[in-house]
């Protein structure tokens, strides 16, 4: 095959599956905008956006358009440099993270090994964005609110870890695929119904990671003046915005390759299987969202150090002793 | 102990949240009961819970004409003084009469005046005032006030919800054959017409006012 345009084929491929990734990033999040109003709406007794477009279905291009419009301010007194490459931070790393993620059975972008360890290692940088937004807004309420993200990202990281490391020990892999080839079809040839425990400490660590409610403390918009993002207007608070829909496609893609058997499915395994799953993992954190009132932040640090860390430690070892068995 | 009852504590939260998921998905899954308003609009029969501003209702065998006894009371315990009741006077007795009445008290008879009708002069009813509580429909004796189910209001000026109940009623009489009942908002500036709570100080020499 002639390598296009005289550039080497690698190198290409490379710019092909970026382009095609950040595709996939901005489209999975103008849906998962209008997912998440007209979940809202529905659970809330009212239809949700209905005037632009068909059945509202323009109302994300109409958002995105008044995003993009809008002026970019850098509040007197921040760190230029540091407030405006939090944004930048906050989303860079989401392309390394769907890398390993196997979509199909040919459908991966990498076939890595410590293709798990990847992804968790790169999205802890999530948090890093969010503290130097924090901090170099020049703002008491956007320092406060980055204080609370690292607080509530470093307590759930560790019990999230330990879920996935129970896995990881169950298959002796990092590797994704070889996780997900290990499930079979069927519902119960999953993890889920081995590991239900580790799943359940999975989603909810996954929940706050991602910061959505009820333990979306860092970035409560209305009630404790919207935290790290505060002094973010237009694409700014935009591009955060489209990193944590990214996060969260990620996050319920990899619990789909550990706990949910992937592109397995009954009948016809493929892309198609894993998108499903994905997309009803996402569904049922919008439920979530509009179901449960948010925590207040003791209950949220105490719930992760004083029930999750404990459980998720004596899921990994019951693991290990049945492994060894 | 205290272990044990901890871990009972927390299944049973569990299963509280399991509970609050029901409730959000059965509502998830209901059928949507809210109306893309300018296209289309609630039916009647959902209508008729809905209590909007009030209104004037009419005797049973002549519709046009209220039951209100022009008692006051309706005016008297409103709490935001938006209804103002004008009582009618007793008709002027003709010359003639005037003079077979001072006849009659001549003769040391008992003397007959005639008297006021019990319909009210005009009713008028300021909707920007009103806070819907329903004391006047609760305090009326005749049973002559009731809730409309006027939903759809709208206009540009305070004015436009100064009401004449009883152009109202006669409205909605007419359109019993045929005319739509619509609201009569008060149009004109007569003075005497509208109800002014503040600086209404003239009293017309023909009737008396029950305000409160």
């Amino acid at each position: 095959m002639t390598p296009p345009f005289g550039m080497p084929l690698e190198l290409f491929t490379i710019f092909l599956a970026l382009a095609l990734l950040a595709g996939f990033v901005g489209l999975n999040g103008l849906v998962l905008v209008y997912l998440e109003r007209k979940v809202a709406g529905h659970i809330q007794r009212r239809p949700g956006p209905f005037e632009v477009g068909p059945h509202g279905l323009l109302q994300p291009l109409a958002d995105a358009l008044k995003l993009v419009g809008k002026q970019l301010i850098t509040p007197r007194g921040a760190d230029k440099w540091l407030f405006w490459t939090a944004p930048i931070i906050s989303f860079a790393p989401v392309f390394v993270l769907f890398l390993p993620i196997p979509f199909g059975p040919i459908l991966t972008a990498m076939e890595l090994d410590l293709g798990l360890l990847l992804i968790l290692a790169f999205a802890g940088i999530n948090v890093l964005a969010l503290c130097l937004a924090g901090w170099s807004s020049e703002n008491k309420w956007s320092l406060l609110g980055a204080a609370r993200a690292v607080a509530q990202s470093v307590a759930y990281e560790i019990p999230l870890l330990l879920a996935v490391l129970a896995i990881a020990f169950q298959y002796g892999s990092l590797n994704l695929s070889t996780i997900v080839s290990g499930q079979g079809a069927w519902p119960w040839q999953w993890n889920i119904m081995v590991q239900p425990v580790a799943f359940f400490i999975y989603f909810v660590c996954a929940l706050a990671e991602t910061n959505r409610a009820p333990f979306d403390l860092p970035e409560a918009e209305s009630e404790l003046t919207a935290g790290f993002h505060t002094e973010y207007s237009g694409m700014g608070f935009g591009i955060f915005f489209l990193a944590e829909y990214a996060n969260m496609i990620v996050v319920c893609a990899v619990a789909t390759a550990l706990f949910l058997g992937g592109w397995n499915g009954p009948a016809a395994p493929g892309v198609w299987w894993f998108l499903a799953k994905v997309y009803l993992l996402l569904l049922v954190m919008m439920w979530f969202r509009w179901t449960y009132p948010r925590v207040r932040f003791d209950q949220l640090l105490n719930l992760s150090w004083k029930w999750l860390l404990p459980l998720a430690l004596i899921n990994l070892v019951v693991t290990l002793v049945l492994v060894k068995l | 102990m205290t272990m044990i009852r901890e871990f009972g504590k927390a299944l049973q939260g569990l299963w509280s949240l399991a509970i609050g998921l029901g409730v959000t998905f059965r509502a998830f899954v209901r059928p949507q009961v809210t109306v893309h308003y300018p296209r289309a609009t609630v039916d009647d029969a959902n209508l008729r819970t809905y209590h909007g501003h009030v209104e004037l209702t009419g005797k049973d065998d002549a519709p046009e004409i209220p039951k209100c006894i022009s008692c006051g009371m309706c005016a008297m315990n409103c709490p935001s003084a938006c209804l103002t009741v004008v009582k009618q006077k007793a008709p002027k007795p003709t010359p003639e009469q005037k003079k077979a009445m001072e006849e009659a008290e001549a003769r040391g008879e008992k003397v007959k005046k005639p008297s006021a009708p019990k319909n009210p002069a005009s009713f008028t009813y300021d909707f920007s005032l009103c806070s819907l509580c329903g004391t006047c429909v609760e305090s009326c004796p005749a049973d002559s006030l009731r809730f409309s189910n006027e939903i759809y209001q709208a206009g540009f000026d305070r004015k436009d919800f100064q009401f004449d109940l009883l152009a109202r009623l006669r409205g909605q009489a007419e359109g019993l054959s045929g005319a739509s009942p619509k609201p009569v908002p008060k149009t004109d500036d007569d003075p005497d017409n509208r109800p002014d709570h503040k600086t209404d100080s003239k009293t017309d020499p023909k009737t008396e006012k029950v305000e409160k």
